[in-house]
């Protein structure tokens, strides 16, 4: 089957766009990092309402968009901050299903101080090999996404076939209250680290009670952050052991670290506290030269607030589900007889024998 | 179900008896210690040294817990001291996670544990291949013959892996071989390089910049993410550098290449 229709070119790249899923996990043990999108929640939301596989790869945009050429009909929908995605030059919203056709132009007028990351999910999924279980790019390791690298001009994105319901997902807004949005000056949650116990009194203190500004060289591995000093009490060294994403370690220079999806899997520096898992999301939002603070919160705060992340996902789930149920939806195929549908996508017909019961 | 008490990691984040309701960093010195790192890691100690036995203690509770196939689990990081017990923060009931941990940690044995297996690595030392053999041999103030006897003579263990991926970090150098790293990193060590590092010698598995003293290079591929198993080693194998020509040095590599 000619599969060259059913891709995505890349115009241009922005300023960094890779692909990314829901991370590569299993192989932390043998020092390989996660990767996979800072926002998790963007990425399902996004993935959920063109009819995917939470698990689907997505692409992750950067602070200016890419301009990408569609060469198949799609379902899209762009998640995350809003960097003022068009379509052929007409302004299009984020968080809602975009039906681009073929030769549609999908491209990103930049960031308004409205989020520093967005996701697109595409119908179907990108569909570029696998490595070790995940199509995330890693970038310092070369490897999963695109030829392992960040996207250039002329590459050219498989996509996979999209699930039979998903152009019904067209139109579908999600409300404003279950995105993830940028918030100004945002309070981290964070859970203490036993590690603080290398650090001093007053540094601790110093860290709770001051705003930091993300540094500008910050990237996907991880956010370096400048603001007042945190003390150790003696040797900022100990035994290196694991490091999560989210982890906030405090090296030699005194200026804390937040360990981000593509950090390393262990490490060697104190860690004062680990971000929740909820919060990791508002922290993809966040430009170098955004400021930010810290909360202590407990385990079963975090445990909370990740449960109500996962409510929000289901209530996505539902309100997708009715929108998609409504009979004004776009029309999915020209019904056949013997209650099966024939499926028209990007010029294929396929015959799907899909009883409705 | 047996609930542990919900508060314990809640109001002080580290706990060592959860039966009792726990107790706080200060307080507590017992082994095993627990602590949640973050709300998607639940963190078990077995000590605070760089030791074979605690190593194995660890060791021992990784096989134990991914022996359980637990639903909730995602992965494991064993380290030096402590092993890192990754769960879905979505989806995990805590109280499980803990008990479970806590009660597997308890089984844990204070016994050495078997090699995996001995993985014998050849190394082609000096020349191009080991630029900072002279250095090492000023700062030990041993010939480059004796450091590579010395280097390859001994038993490493794997205590861990990360830093990048495939990244070994070893015990049991000869101290006699102890140097400090290089003042100016290098920007670019190739893969396969191996190196002393302070009291550490390690391989490195993929190019990346460093600063360990490199004195040799082994044709093995450590890191291969398209093979059936990406990873030449892992934590609780045994490895032996074992010296070779540069000759050999490309026999192999042209096998690998097979």
């Amino acid at each position: 089957m000619e599969r060259d229709g059913l891709s995505v070119e890349i115009i241009s790249p922005g300023v960094l766009s890779t692909v990314q899923d829901l991370g590569r996990y299993g192989f932390q043990a043998f020092g390989m990092p996660v990767a996979g999108a800072l926002d998790r929640y963007s990425l399902m939301v996004g993935n959920l309402v063109v009819g995917n596989d939470l698990r689907s790869a997505g692409l992750e945009i950067t602070i200016s968009g890419p301009e990408l050429l569609f060469r198949s009909e799609r379902l899209v929908c762009i998640t995350g901050g809003d960097l003022s995605p068009k379509i052929n030059d007409r302004d299009v919203p984020v968080w809602q299903g975009l039906m681009l056709h073929e030769k549609d132009v999908l491209s990103f007028g930049g960031a308004r101080n409205r989020g520093a990351r967005s996701w697109i999910c595409i119908g179907g999924g990108i569909d570029t090999p696998p490595v070790m279980g995940s199509r995330s790019t890693y970038l310092r390791g070369g490897l999963g996404g695109h030829e392992g690298r960040r996207l250039e001009r002329g590459d050219i994105l498989p996509l996979g076939a999209p699930d039979i319901f998903s152009r019904r997902g067209e139109g579908f807004v999600v409300p404003r209250e279950l995105r993830q949005n940028y918030i100004e000056r945002p309070v981290i949650r964070v859970i203490p680290d036993p590690r603080e116990a290398l650090i001093a009194p007053e540094g601790v203190e110093c860290f709770y009670t001051s705003s930091y500004r993300i540094g500008p060289d910050s990237d996907r591995m991880g956010y370096r952050l400048q603001g007042p000093l945190i003390r150790h009490k003696e040797s900022p060294d100990m035994i290196s052991d694991a490091v999560p994403w989210g982890a906030i370690q405090v090296p030699g220079n005194g200026l804390p670290i937040i360990m981000m999806a593509d950090c390393q899997t262990t490490g060697g520096y104190p860690k004062i506290a680990g971000v929740i898992s909820a919060d990791l999301g508002l922290l993809s939002m966040m430009l170098p030269g955004d400021h930010l603070s810290f909360r202590r919160c407990a385990v079963t705060e975090a445990a909370d607030a990740s449960r109500a992340l996962k409510g929000d996902l289901e209530r996505v789930r539902v309100l997708l589900a009715d929108h998609r149920s409504r009979p004004g939806a776009p029309s999915l195929g020209i019904p056949a007889d013997n209650g099966a549908m024939l499926l028209k996508f990007g010029g294929e017909i396929f015959d799907v024998t899909w009883r409705i019961i | 179900m047996t609930v542990l008490p919900g508060s314990v990691a809640a109001n002080s984040h580290c706990f060592n008896n959860p039966r009792k309701g726990g107790s706080d960093l200060e307080g507590g010195t017992g082994y095993p210690r627990f602590s949640w790192c973050g709300d998607a890691c639940l963190v078990a100690e077995f000590g605070d040294k760089i030791d074979p036995l605690i190593n194995s203690m660890v060791r021992d509770l990784d096989l134990r817990i991914r022996g359980l196939k637990l639903p909730w689990l995602v992965e494991t990081v064993p380290t030096y001291r402590s092993l890192a017990v990754y769960v879905d923060p979505w989806d995990s009931p805590r109280e499980e996670v803990e008990l479970a941990v806590t009660s597997l940690a308890r089984e844990v044995k204070a016994k050495t544990m078997p090699s995996v297996a001995v993985v014998e690595i050849p190394v082609c030392y000096g020349g191009d291949f080991g630029p900072d053999l002279e250095r090492v041999s000023m700062y030990t103030a041993l010939g480059p013959d004796d450091i590579i006897r010395l280097h390859s003579s001994k038993l490493y263990r794997v205590y861990m892996m990360g830093f990048t991926p495939g990244f070994p970090y070893l015990g049991g150098m000869d101290p006699r071989l102890e140097t400090p790293r290089l003042e100016d990193p290098r920007t670019l060590i190739p893969a396969g390089s191996v190196g002393i590092a302070g009291k550490q010698t390690g391989i490195y598995p993929i190019a990346s910049p460093g600063g360990w003293n490199i004195i040799g290079r082994t044709p093995l591929v450590l890191f291969d993410p398209a093979g059936a198993s990406p990873f030449l080693l892992e934590a609780g194998m045994e490895i032996r550098f074992v010296p070779v020509t540069g000759e050999r040095f490309e026999e192999i590599l042209s096998g690998n290449g097979a």
